[in-house]
This record gives C-alpha cells, sequence and structure tokens, in this order.
C-alpha cells in the first residue's frame, strides 16, 4: 500500500513549483501582456511560496519507490536556492522594464528552472537527477538568450546550449556506464555496487557532466562568456540560485551514491579544485568587465566549495553548505551592484566605470565593498568563516596541497577584488549612476548587510543549522 | 570596575565612534556650503579626536585596574561565539602597554592631520578609528582566531589610508602593502586551523600549553614567522614598507611605524615562542642572522636614501632587527629589551614622522637636498629633530637607548657575534641619522623657498611635546615599563622551558 501522503510531503516545494508554474502559464495565455509586470510578484510568491514549504517539510522523506529522497541537507540547499532566486526575480523587475522585454515568460523560465532546482536536490536515483538536470538547464538556455534581439545575449544562449548538452550528454553517458555495472540506477543501490572500473568510469564521466553544471574547472569554459552576455538579472540567477542547488547536488551525489569510495574519487575532485580555484582567480586579473571578472571568480569560489567536497561527508557537508550560503548571499548582492551600474539609459560593464562611487554613492560603495571583502573571505566579514570552514575541512581531511593552493589562490584573487574596491575608492569620480529601484539597493545593501556583518556575529546560528542539516545525509 | 568590560569597551569605542560619525556625516551630507564645508572637516577631526581621546582615558582606566604584579591575563572576558571559537579578551604585561600606545598614538595621529588633510575627511577620521579598534583588538584577543581577524581586518583601513590620502604612487604602494601582508597572514592562518583542530580549542591559553610535537612546531612555526616577518619587518620581506611609508600620509606613517610593525614582534612573544619553543630554538640562529642582516644592511640602506621618509623607514626596520635579536635571546633582559625597544621605537619613529610631516606640509618635498641651514628658521624645530634624532641613535638618556642595550645584552648572553653585529648597527645609525640631520638642519639655507619658512605651530607642538616628554621619561626611568612587563616576560620564558 502506498502512502500517499507521505509522498506529497517529500515533493512538496516541487509540487508548489510545477502548479505555480503551470498555473503562470493559464495566466499568461488568459491576461496576455496585463501578467508580464504582475508575473514578477507572482514568481516570487511561487519561489517563496517554495522556500517555505521546503521548511515546513524540512525533515524530509521518500516517494516514487526512492526515486526521490530528500533529507535535511537538501532541504536547506533548496531553502537557500528557493529565497536568492526569489530575491534575483524581485530585482529583475524594473531592468527587464527599462529593456522593454519585460515578459511573463522570464518569471515562468525562472520557476522551472527552480523545479528543476528542486528535482535534482531531492534525487536520490541517476534517472531522476537527469530528469532534474534537463529541466533546469533548458530552462537556463532559453534565459540566458532572453535578450533575443541581441547578439551577445543569443550567442550566450547558444554558447551554453552547445556546451550544456555536450556535459549532459557526459552526464548521461557515465550515468548508462554506472547502471550497467552496478546494476541500478538508486544511490542507495550503487553505494553498496561492487566497485569496478566501469563503475568509476561512469563516475568520472558523472563528475564531468557535474562539473561543468557547476562551472568548475576545466569545464569553465562558458562561465565567463554566459555571465557577460546573458541579459545581468539572469547573471544574477545563474551565479546564485543554480550555483547553490548544483554544487549541493554535486555534493549529494559523490556523499550519497559514491560516498564508500571517497578513496577513488577525491584525487580528482581534488584537481578539478585545485584547477578551479587557480584558473578562476588568475582568470580574473585582467578582466575589465565586472560580469566577467564575477564569472571568473565564481570559478575561483566554486574551487573552494569543492575543496569540501573532496574532504568528504564527515567533515565537508557542513562546511559546504556554510560557505555556499555565504556566497551566493554575497553574489547577490554583487550583482544587485552591477544592476546599479547605469548611465544615460544603458547599462555599463566596465569595471572601470565604477570610478569614484565613494564620493558618488557613499553607501554602494561601502556596500559592495563589504561584499567584495566578504566574497574574498577576508576578515572581519562573514566571508570569512565561509573560508575558514573550507579551510578547516580540507585541512582535517589532509588536503594540505589543496589547503595552500587556497592560500595562494586567495592572495591572488585579492589582487583582482582589491582593483574593484581601489577603482572605487581612490579613483576620480565619474557621472554620477541613474537612479536606482529600492529593491536593487535594497538587495546590495540587505546582502552586504547579511553575509558581512550580521553572519560574523551570528555565525554560530548558521553553523549550527548547517552541520545540523548536514546530518541528514545518510551515511 | 566590577562586572563592567572595560576591555571590550576600550576596544570598540573608536568602532562606535566611526559610525556614529559616519551616520551623522550621512544626515547632513549636501547640507554644507562651500566654506562651511571647511568646518564640516574640521568637525570631523574633532570628533574622531574627541573619540580617540576618550579611549585613551577608558584605556588608562583599565590600566589602573591592571595588576603589574600579576603574570597572567588579566581583565578577561570571555563569551560563547562559534563553537569552540569563542570571544575572549585579555591583557598581560605585554599587551598592556602596547594598547596604551595606541590609544596614545591614535589621537595625536589625527591632531597631526588637522592641516595636511583636506579632501574626505570624515572618511579619513573613520578610517582611523576604525584602524584603531583592530589594532587594539589584536593586542587584546586571547583567541587565536579572533586575534587573526583583528589582525587581518586591519589591513583594509590601512590600504584605504594609504590609497586614498596617500603620495604620488599611494596606488602601488597600497596593494604592495595590502598583498604582502596578505600572503603572510594567510600562511599563518594554515596554522592557526592546524592548531585549531590539534588542540580543539583556539583559546590562547590552551594553545600555550598544548604540547605540539616538534617536527609539527616547524611548520609551524615557520607558518606564524611568514606572517609576523613581514609584519615587523624582517630582512629580506621588509620592502613593502618603505614604499608604503613613503606613500602614507604623516599620520598614516605614525601609525604604521608607532604600532602596526608592532604586531610583529607582538606576534613572536605572543605565540611563536610560548607555543613552539623547540621550533624557536631551532631557528634561533636563523632569526639572530636576520636580525644582524637587518641591522647592517638597512641601516647602510638608510645612509645613502635622499627621502627623508624613506631613511627613517629603513632606520624602522633597523630598529625592529633589535626586537628580533631581544626577542631570541629568550632571556628576561633580552625579551624586556625587546618589548622595550617596541614601545619606544613607537614614541621615536612616530615622531620623526611627525616632524618630517612638518616641514613636508611646508614645502611638500621630502628631499633631503631641499633643505639645508632649518636651524637659522626653526628653531624650536631644529631642538625637537635634535633630541629624537638622539633618540633614534639611542644616545643615554633617551629611551632609544634603554631599549638597544637591553637587547643588545640579551643578545650577547646567548651569542657574542649578533651582539657584535649589532652593535655595528648602533654606529651606523649615527651615521645616517647625523647625516641626515646636518644636511637638514644645519649648514646655510641655500634653497630660497626656505627663507619664509615658518618654525613649528602650536598643534604641531601639541602633537610632538608629549612624544619628546615620554621619551626622556622612560629613557630615565626605565623601571615604570619593566615594571609592567616583568610579569609577562617571565611567564613568556617559563612557558619556552614548561613547553
Amino acid at each position: 500500500m502506498l502512502d500517499y501522503t507521505a509522498m506529497i510531503l517529500a515533493i512538496g516545494p516541487e509540487l508548489w513549483l510545477a502548479a505555480a508554474g503551470l498555473v503562470g502559464v493559464l495566466l499568461g495565455a488568459l491576461l496576455k501582456d496585463r501578467f508580464n509586470s504582475l508575473s514578477f510578484k507572482y514568481g516570487a510568491l511561487a519561489l517563496f511560496g517554495a522556500a517555505a514549504i521546503t521548511l515546513v517539510f524540512y525533515q524530509g522523506g521518500e516517494a516514487f519507490g526512492g526515486l526521490v529522497r530528500t533529507n535535511t541537507f537538501v532541504n536547506f540547499a533548496k531553502f537557500v536556492s528557493f529565497s536568492v532566486g526569489g530575491f534575483a526575480l524581485i530585482m529583475s523587475e524594473g531592468f527587464l522594464k527599462r529593456h522593454e522585454t519585460i515578459r511573463y515568460e522570464y518569471v515562468l523560465l525562472t520557476i522551472f528552472a527552480s523545479l528543476g532546482m528542486g528535482i535534482i536536490l531531492s534525487a536520490s536515483d541517476l534517472m531522476t537527477l537527469y530528469m532534474g538536470i534537463e529541466t533546469l538547464s533548458l530552462s537556463s538556455y532559453v534565459l540566458a538568450a532572453f535578450h533575443r534581439d541581441s547578439a551577445r545575449s543569443s550567442e550566450a544562449g547558444l554558447k551554453y546550449f552547445v556546451l550544456g548538452a555536450l556535459a549532459s550528454g557526459m552526464l548521461l553517458y557515465g550515468a548508462s556506464l554506472v547502471y550497467g555495472f552496478a546494476g541500478t540506477t538508486s544511490y542507495a543501490g550503487i553505494f553498496t555496487a561492487d566497485t569496478s572500473i566501469g563503475l568509476l568510469f561512469g563516475m568520472v564521466m558523472m563528475i564531468v557532466g557535474l562539473a561543468f553544471k557547476v562551472s568548475a574547472a576545466p569545464m569553465h569554459v562558458w562561465t565567463p562568456d554566459v555571465y557577460e552576455g546573458a541579459p545581468t538579472p539572469v547573471g544574477a540567477f545563474f551565479a546564485t540560485a543554480p550555483k547553490m542547488a548544483s554544487m549541493v547536488v554535486f555534493a549529494n551525489v559523490m556523499f550519497t551514491a559514491f560516498g564508500n569510495i571517497l578513496d577513488q574519487w577525491q584525487m580528482v575532485i581534488s584537481i578539478i579544485a585545485g584547477m578551479s580555484m587557480l584558473i578562476g582567480s588568475f582568470g580574473a586579473l585582467t578582466q575589465t568587465n565586472i560580469k566577467r571578472l564575477l564569472g571568473y571568480s565564481s570559478i575561483a569560489n566554486m574551487g573552494y566549495a569543492l575543496v569540501a567536497v573532496a574532504a568528504g561527508r564527515e567533515t565537508g557537508a557542513g562546511a559546504l553548505l556554510i560557505f555556499m550560503t555565504l556566497y551566493v548571499i554575497s553574489s547577490l548582492g554583487l550583482f544587485a551592484g552591477v544592476l546599479a551600474m547605469r548611465r544615460r539609459g544603458g547599462m555599463v560593464e566596465s569595471i572601470d566605470e565604477l570610478g569614484g562611487l565613494m564620493s558618488s554613492r557613499p553607501w554602494l560603495a561601502i556596500a559592495l565593498s563589504i561584499l567584495i571583502f566578504s566574497i574574498a573571505g577576508l576578515p572581519p566579514f562573514g566571508g570569512f568563516f565561509g573560508k575558514w570552514e573550507v579551510f578547516n575541512a580540507g585541512i582535517q581531511a589532509g588536503l594540505m596541497p589543496l589547503a595552500i593552493i587556497l592560500v595562494v589562490a586567495s592572495v591572488v584573487s585579492l589582487g583582482y577584488y582589491l582593483r574593484v574596491v581601489k577603482i572605487m575608492w581612490f579613483d576620480e569620480p565619474k557621472e554620477r549612476f541613474e537612479p536606482i529601484d529600492g529593491s536593487v539597493t535594497l538587495t546590495v545593501l540587505v546582502s552586504a548587510f547579511v553575509a558581512g556583518i550580521v553572519f560574523l556575529i551570528f555565525i554560530n546560528a548558521l553553523a549550527d543549522w548547517a552541520n545540523t542539516a548536514a546530518l541528514g545525509l545518510p551515511s | 570596575m566590577g562586572g563592567f568590560p572595560i576591555l571590550s569597551a576600550v576596544v570598540f569605542l573608536p568602532l562606535i565612534g566611526a559610525l556614529i560619525i559616519m551616520g551623522v556625516r550621512t544626515a547632513t551630507a549636501g547640507s554644507f556650503s562651500k566654506e562651511e564645508a571647511g568646518k564640516d572637516n574640521r568637525a570631523a577631526l574633532l570628533a574622531g579626536m574627541i573619540i580617540s581621546g576618550a579611549t585613551f582615558i577608558a584605556s588608562l582606566a583599565a590600566f589602573l585596574s591592571f595588576d603589574s604584579n600579576a603574570a597572567g591575563y588579566q581583565l578577561v572576558e570571555h563569551y560563547a561565539w562559534y563553537g569552540a571559537v569563542t570571544y575572549k579578551v585579555g591583557v598581560d604585561g605585554l599587551s598592556m602597554p602596547l594598547i596604551l600606545l595606541t590609544t596614545f598614538l591614535t589621537p595625536i595621529c589625527l591632531l597631526a592631520s588637522w592641516n595636511s588633510i583636506h579632501t574626505r575627511v570624515t572618511e579619513y577620521v573613520v578610517a582611523f578609528l576604525v584602524l584603531e579598534t583592530f589594532m587594539l583588538g589584536v593586542f587584546a584577543a586571547l583567541d587565536i582566531v579572533l586575534f587573526y581577524i583583528f589582525f587581518e581586518a586591519g589591513l583594509i583601513p590601512m590600504f584605504l589610508i594609504i590609497g586614498i590620502w596617500g603620495g604620488k604612487e599611494k596606488i602601488y604602494a597600497a596593494f604592495k602593502f595590502f598583498l604582502y601582508t596578505l600572503l603572510g597572514s594567510l600562511l599563518m592562518l594554515v596554522a592557526v586551523v592546524y592548531m585549531f583542530q590539534a588542540a580543539g580549542s583556539s583559546d590562547i591559553e590552551v594553545l600555550e600549553k598544548f604540547a605540539f610535537p616538534p617536527h609539527v612546531q616547524t611548520w609551524l612555526w615557520l607558518a606564524f614567522a611568514a606572517s609576523f616577518a613581514v609584519k615587523l619587518p624582517m630582512w629580506p620581506v621588509h620592502t613593502w614598507l618603505p614604499d608604503a611609508h613613503v606613500q602614507a600620509p604623516t599620520a598614516g606613517s605614525v601609525i604604521l611605524a608607532g604600532v602596526l610593525l608592532k604586531m610583529g614582534g607582538y606576534g613572536f612573544l605572543r605565540f611563536s615562542l610560548p607555543m613552539f619553543p623547540d621550533a624557536s630554538h631551532l631557528f634561533q640562529p636563523a632569526m639572530f642572522a636576520l636580525a644582524v642582516i637587518a641591522i647592517v644592511y638597512t641601516s647602510l640602506v638608510a645612509w645613502r636614501q635622499t627621502d627623508m621618509k624613506k631613511l627613517i623607514a629603513y632606520s624602522s626596520v633597523a630598529h625592529m632587527g633589535f626586537v628580533t635579536l631581544g626577542i631570541f635571546s629568550f632571556n628576561e633582559v633580552g625579551v624586556q629589551g625587546a618589548i622595550f625597544q617596541m614601545l619606544s621605537h613607537g614614541l621615536i619613529s612616530g615622531a620623526l614622522f611627525l616632524i618630517v610631516g612638518v616641514v613636508y606640509d611646508r614645502m611638500h618635498t621630502r628631499e633631503i637636498a631641499a633643505y639645508g641651514g632649518l636651524v637659522n628658521r626653526m628653531p624650536v624645530y631644529a631642538t625637537l629633530f635634535m633630541l629624537f634624532t638622539m633618540a633614534n641613535v639611542g644616545l643615554p638618556g633617551t629611551s632609544g637607548f634603554i631599549g638597544e642595550i637591553l637587547t643588545m645584552v640579551g643578545g650577547f648572553q646567548a651569542s657574542t657575534w649578533a651582539a657584535a653585529g649589532a652593535a655595528l648597527g648602533v654606529i651606523f645609525s649615527a651615521v645616517y641619522m647625523l647625516t641626515l640631520y646636518r644636511r637638514t638642519v644645519f649648514g646655510e639655507i641655500t634653497n630660497p623657498k626656505l627663507e619664509g619658512i615658518r618654525d613649528m605651530s602650536m598643534i604641531e607642538l601639541v602633537c610632538i611635546v608629549p612624544l619628546a616628554l615620554l621619551t626622556l621619561l622612560f629613557g630615565v626611568a626605565p623601571n615604570l615599563i619593566f615594571h609592567i612587563t616583568e610579569g609577562a616576560t617571565n611567564r613568556i620564558l617559563s612557558l619556552m622551558v614548561g613547553g
């Protein structure tokens, strides 16, 4: 006898999002253009609602005979992803309105992408995982190309699509190998399967596919181009919610499906992490476009997060949640800062355009500086504890070389982060930016306050919550 | 004082003040006409001085409730914060004088900026106050993670101070300062994380008693030394200092030489010696060699400088060599001397940078060649300059003498050669300081622009005279300091033996 109530509870947030998406399509069909502006409130409501439902069913459960299995670890990530996704949506509205591309499809795609995030986080079977990844990816490709009249945006979408399809193929091929050698697609079954060369081969192929999704080197090349080409709010979304979800899924797959062969994949993940940190931080040094800079910065930060993954479940899971939470909050704030860079009716994206921001908009400059220092992991801001956790996990797992690379990458990355701070504080003032939407200003200030200061003083609350959530992983 | 958290109050008072100033500035922004903007700037400086003055008084109050005879940590405040990482502050005979030095120098720095800083004054004051909080936090922290946070956080305001209000090459200097120090700090962070995991606690008192295995000590020691050697700075990682000093505004140089460099020596005494005694012994010869090279080499480099600030910056490196020598002599005389030398150098080099700032504000050049014959126009200036020249040389009767002689005596007991090398440095210091003095102050006025130069103003006197008085006072009555530092010194040395 199937227990339908328990099943519905386990996939509650996804059901909600799917329903919200479908109702949104209907509303769009009925209201047409009148829905465009309203849809952003609708979408934010859908995402915040999903976050709330996640909290209600926080302890998790099982559905569809083990195809879906949630626990506190993934629910934590769901909550954070949906919440930042909602904020990203709220602050996009003004931008899209000004660019006259405000269309409800944008919101619906975001909702469906979030649905994909929910599915991959809940997945405990390779088939579910793949379906979720495709839902997320296909929505993302379209979002990247959302400015369909802009060549840059279309190029970004196409690049993302071609490379993403390749990565999905790799993932699928890896999954089929794993299935062939383990005889099952469920995480729990793979966990207990005998280790064979074919299984390992499949696992590495899956790692490649997942590394693409989190934009870890050497599968990172799409990131700067897509960040630069995609409309800025889309970049803000990509850099936050799906990053959190994909990274936690990456960890979830490694911990739950391949948890007992840590010694087999630790080296692979370590190399990916080390390369990401170095390529991300060195690559950012010469960037002049703020969005590309953030793209490279995200590659480096994914490298830091992967250090926690490489550290294994016991030491790394909690650290990963703490790091990623602080990272996505800061990242959201920084992208909101990019949204604020408007002059004469258009966006400016060169880092130099931030010149003298300290004199023209002191609070924006201070908030952005806090975010930059926080994302760089420099004390006394909250982001320091994210790096501290990752560092702690890496050293505890005996990954000394990675810890050293982390140090080197941090120093190098300070080189470009400081350049942004220098331009804002030291350079001659440029023309003032146009007044920006309240929601954007609010996002910058609030995220700086939360990531920089609140989580410095009350880091214990976040850490407790994340570490408890990490205990929910099946051992 | 009862249960009042006096130490936390001292540490965070400047930060709170900075927030208030920022808040007031935002509230009143735009409501000032251009003439009033000047007034506004002065108001910000005045507010900054009041806050840092209040901090000084608060630190004196903390000092009054400090028992010089007790050896351990006092005024301890301990609160839960982040798991095993706690908010723990306290002082002992090592940190108390450094805290007083910090709170004493900050108002002087702000006062010295009265006529020399005209742009973005509010931010300047805020940066200084924030920096003061971080510096005090470094000395007060009794949790190694808390220490690290303050230690590295101090980079940000100093970076801004050099980068915004500095000289022509300020950006280069600010970046060099930041990245050099950061690389050292991050290596220290690796060690901190390791220690945290090994001992299961980040409490300094616990770590002092935790016996790390010798081979581990070696690596930990090196990681810590990477950070402190850059900060102190020791040869050959001193090259950021001359750039930072030359480009920083006068007050920035004062705080850099007066307090920030002391964090390196403080770190060695607080962490390296008590926590890694075996490694400290192992590296003693290397540290002596580096100290002597620093003393001799940078003294010679200082001699050939054409820029006044650069000369004093190199002289700072040389004087910090004495601190290294004293610390690594591992005996009471040497360590006491090192602490004394840190305090004394904080006063003397701070004053020397102020003295350079006095003529720089008038002439806008630091080239030694542009000066000469200042005694004819500025007798008071010449007198004070003479006093601090002599103090920097280490003339008996000034605090510079006590510091140098004690570190040398301490060093002599440990290594005759090291002390002999250091003694050479004393001679060189006389050479470069007297050369500087002769070329700027004596002789005929050759530069016609100097004809109209005015002697020191009241504000400048108020800045420098207290430093002069203290230099003389500690030169005649060094026991005032030794009385405070004795307990802590013996405690550190006994931990080395016990550990």
